[in-house]
């Protein structure tokens, strides 16, 4: 990821885009941080934060025509905001913060303001402010322009004269019944000019004016055909309209180009959303109380508590709609927007600790976020880019994914893959690929559906293909080991005659499908439904609330391929909240369980939680890890060949050691029924029987430890007599590194086997862990 | 990993040497960086005792600290 990379990332997260209020208000208002304040009955930070944007408080809080209440969001779920009025209760309530009139350094530059109306002293008011030497050139006897004319009873004189003290505060020189009749000739004397002499077309001052007759000026910078003077406020619309926080935000805005002019830097650079514009914010409205307006006491005031209860009903708009959707990225209490600049700057990193390394590596890369995002902003594929990125920098966490690839190093192993065509088939038409967790979960119903394909699929040879697809390694980051796995499938789907693969898994299916896009593939399940479900299925009448596998998110025809299926097996299938498109991932995807156990449980808890009924899915691991927790789940598969007097939703899922078990079994069994063939050969330690308590074995699951590690330590302390004895009990202590992963086991001989009492493991080296 | 505290006896004798164990130093290492270590371990064959909590704690912590390193 480079730094344009990530400013593109950051952009496509909006959630920090200023809400609709904040950007329809020419001067930005921080409404959201105004109101919590409001909320909490802090008057005087809520005024503080008011008056960071807006110079006179208590006028433009009586007369604001507030642009910001037509865009409240609230408007959709009862009333809009009633923000002035609330701005109007700041003034009031909240006391004036004791500014520290700090001195101002001066700069050089003379400028002129043309007008003292509320535009030109704000104008003046920011100039002075920055340590310029302004002067104000006012025909009337005293500053504020048409303020004087607006009704009393909305804007009182000691309201005006209040909020313009601050001008004298500020060394400006003030010309009150000063006119200006020749603006070149000031310009002349100043270095900058600024005109804002409110509604008045008749005066042309030598300057380009446009059809209308108003003077023209650049919409960005506010300068006039004449280099050096600047023209904003009530002059550029006329008396149609008056709208004083847009003379506000003009003055400003010229002040911005004029303090630019004077420095000689660019007038137009990054002046983007300057003035009012359209929020980018997206705030779902969904299941939120539409609440009425609070009821203004005698005509148009608030109390403090009405105030209090009307900045309640602010909605504080933001999107976090990824954040509320997934599990792993509310735990990490951010968003994508800082998410995406963790990652950046873990990557970046070149000596010091990787803080983010664990979020990188918890993320399920379901891509749920994305399917949510109004900007379709994808974390999975942005953590994708990050692992790999590790991989390359020889940075990924060695403990990180080295269960999962030794997992699929067994599965691609002889233990466990092997082609074969069909007996007496030369190459096959369809292959049948069960992937590796189905094979681990269920290996009598792989080889129940290889029959199925071989009998339905009457004039086609189905092969069988038993491995791991390389999920696993895609998850990893592990690119080189990826496309090693790729290859080989390329190569032996060749050697069979290019067969169509048909796949249960739909992981399997996604990395065919992106992979290699030039193998033809079909989901199992659009198979059943085409050739129909086997003659001796027993139907079961049962609810169940169908739950679509991550990666099955895209899939339409298969998700509705099982829908029909459960429907064919006599199931009532309901629908989860988050389906389909929006399918939420059981916490196996991407290694999250592996990498995070903590948001992996909240994860899978939370989906499981959606519904009482017996969960029906296509996937073996979506099932198994919601039976490790306890909830009642089937596999399409349970329905099409459970036994039916068993409970099929309430099968346990097979323990680590028991999948590879399970898995070695198939392909021996397959091998011999099908094919005549017996598998030779087996390893010193495979000879070594262990009695395992079940109390002993959740240990052993919990710790990620294998029979077949402890079968290999009790080989070689037996055989090298390099154990730890207890006299007092007689059991051995051994430990032996087969690969990177030193184990303990504490054992005792008994009759032809040996019964455990303990094992743990380490990643740190110690003399004496093996034979080298 | 210098700082590990370990159980002031051992119940284990090396069962090759058949003698006990003692405390002595012992050379642990990651990814490159070697700590040495007070452990239980034979005097004879250097065959060493690592308790389950060391494991599953102190050198737990370390190797994650290591591998974020």
């Amino acid at each position: 990821m480079d730094q344009k990379e990530l400013r593109e990332l950051e952009a496509q997260c909006i959630q920090e885009c200023p809400p609709t209020c904040t950007a329809a208000c020419p001067v930005h208002v921080d409404v959201k941080a105004m109101l919590r304040e409001v909320e909490r009955g802090d008057f005087t930070a809520a005024l503080k934060i008011y008056r960071k944007s807006v110079p006179f408080p208590r006028i433009i809080s009586r007369l604001c025509d507030q642009p910001c209440h037509d865009v409240c969001l609230r408007a959709d779920v009862g009333d809009a905001i009633a923000i002035r009025e609330l701005e109007r209760a700041c003034v009031e309530f909240g006391s004036e913060s004791s500014e520290k009139s700090r001195p101002i350094p001066k700069r050089k530059g003379h400028v002129a303001i043309v007008g003292g109306g509320i535009s030109g002293i704000t104008a003046a008011y920011e100039l002075a402010r920055k340590g310029y030497a302004v002067t104000i050139y006012e025909t009337g006897s005293a500053l504020g322009g048409s303020l004087w004319q607006i009704d009393k009873d909305l804007l009182p004189a000691w309201v005006i004269e209040r909020d313009l003290e601050v001008m004298n505060t500020l060394g400006i020189d003030i010309r009150l019944n000063t006119p200006v009749s020749d603006i070149h000739e000031l310009r002349r004397e100043n270095e900058a000019v600024y005109l804002a002499v409110g509604a008045q077309l008749e005066e042309s001052f030598d300057l380009e004016r446009g059809e209308h007759g108003f003077i023209t000026v650049d919409p960005v910078t506010f300068e006039t055909s004449a280099a050096g003077i600047f023209a904003g406020g009530g002059m550029r619309w006329g008396k149609e309209m008056h709208s004083s926080i847009t003379s506000i935000s003009e003055g400003r805005r010229a002040a911005i180009s004029i303090d630019r002019h004077l420095q000689h830097v660019s007038l137009t650079a990054s002046r983007d959303n300057e003035g009012a514009y359209k929020s980018c914010l997206y705030t779902k409205l969904d299941g939120i109380e539409p609440l009425p307006m609070v009821a203004e006491r005698d005509g148009w005031r608030y109390d403090q508590d009405d105030a209090m209860q009307e900045a309640k009903r602010c909605l504080q708009c933001e999107c976090m709609e990824c954040v509320k959707a997934c599990e792993y990225l509310k735990h990490y209490e951010r968003y994508p927007r800082r998410y995406v600049r963790e990652i950046y700057n873990n990557l970046s990193i070149v000596k010091g600790t990787r803080y983010a390394n664990t979020f990188i590596n918890s993320c399920s890369m379901c891509g749920l976020c994305a399917e949510i995002c109004p900007e379709d902003l994808d974390m999975g594929e942005i953590n994708l880019a990050a692992r790999r990125e590790m991989v390359k920098q020889k940075r990924m966490p060695a403990s990180a994914f080295d269960f999962a690839l030794r997992d699929m190093a067994f599965s691609n192993s002889d233990q466990f893959a092997f082609n074969r065509n069909r007996p007496g088939a030369a190459t096959s038409d369809y292959v049948f690929f069960p992937g590796c967790q189905l094979c681990a979960s269920s290996p009598q119903h792989v080889e129940s559906a290889y029959g199925y394909l071989n009998a339905r699929m009457e004039g086609s040879n189905v092969g069988l293909m038993l491995g791991c697809c390389g999920a696993p390694a895609h998850w990893a980051g592990e690119e080189a080991l990826f496309n090693q796995t790729i290859q080989r499938w390329q190569d032996d789907l060749h050697a069979m005659g290019d067969p169509t693969v048909i796949l249960p898994c739909s992981s399997c299916y996604q990395i065919f499908k992106s992979a290699m896009p030039e193998v033809k593939i079909v989901s199992l399940w659009e198979l059943y439904e085409q050739h129909g479900l086997p003659e001796y299925t027993q139907p079961v009448t049962r609810t169940v609330a169908i739950h679509d596998p991550c990666t099955a998110r895209h899939e339409r025809p298969v998700q509705d391929s099982v829908r029909h299926l459960a429907e064919q097996l006599g199931c009532t299938v309901e629908e989860l909240p988050f389906s389909r498109e929006k399918t939420v991932c059981c916490s196996y995807g991407g290694h999250m369980w592996l990498a995070n156990p903590q948001v992996a449980e909240k994860t899978v808890r939370r989906r499981i939680d959606e519904h009482p009924a017996d969960y029906l899915t296509y996937c073996a691991m979506c099932r198994d890890f919601f039976a490790k927790q306890g909830k009642r789940a089937v596999h399409i598969l349970d329905l099409i060949y459970g036994e039916p007097t068993e409970d099929r939703a309430a099968r346990h899922s097979p323990g680590w050691s028991q999948r590879h078990e399970n898995r070695a079994q198939l392909k021996r069994k397959l091998l011999t029924s099908i094919w005549g063939e017996t598998m030779d050969g087996t390893q010193a330690h495979e000879s070594i029987r262990v009695i395992v308590s079940d109390e002993v074995r959740a240990v052993l699951e919990k710790r990620l430890i294998l029979t077949e590690d402890i079968q290999r330590v009790i080989e070689y302390a037996e055989r090298t007599k390099r154990r730890l004895r207890n006299p007092m009990s007689g059991r051995f202590l051994a430990y032996f590194k087969p690969t990177t992963v030193t184990y303990w086991v504490e054992y005792q001989p008994q009759d032809d086997g040996y019964v455990i009492f303990n094992a743990y493991s380490h990643r740190m080296e110690v003399p004496g862990s093996g034979e080298s | 990993m210098t700082d590990v505290e370990i159980p002031s006896t051992s119940p284990w004798m090396c069962g090759n040497c058949d003698l006990p164990l003692q405390v002595g130093q012992v050379d642990v290492g990651y990814m490159g960086n070697a700590f040495p270590v007070k452990l239980w371990k034979c005097p004879k064959c250097g065959l060493i005792f690592v308790p389950e909590d060391l494991a599953l704690g102190k050198m737990l912590d370390v190797e994650k600290q290591l591998e974020d390193k």
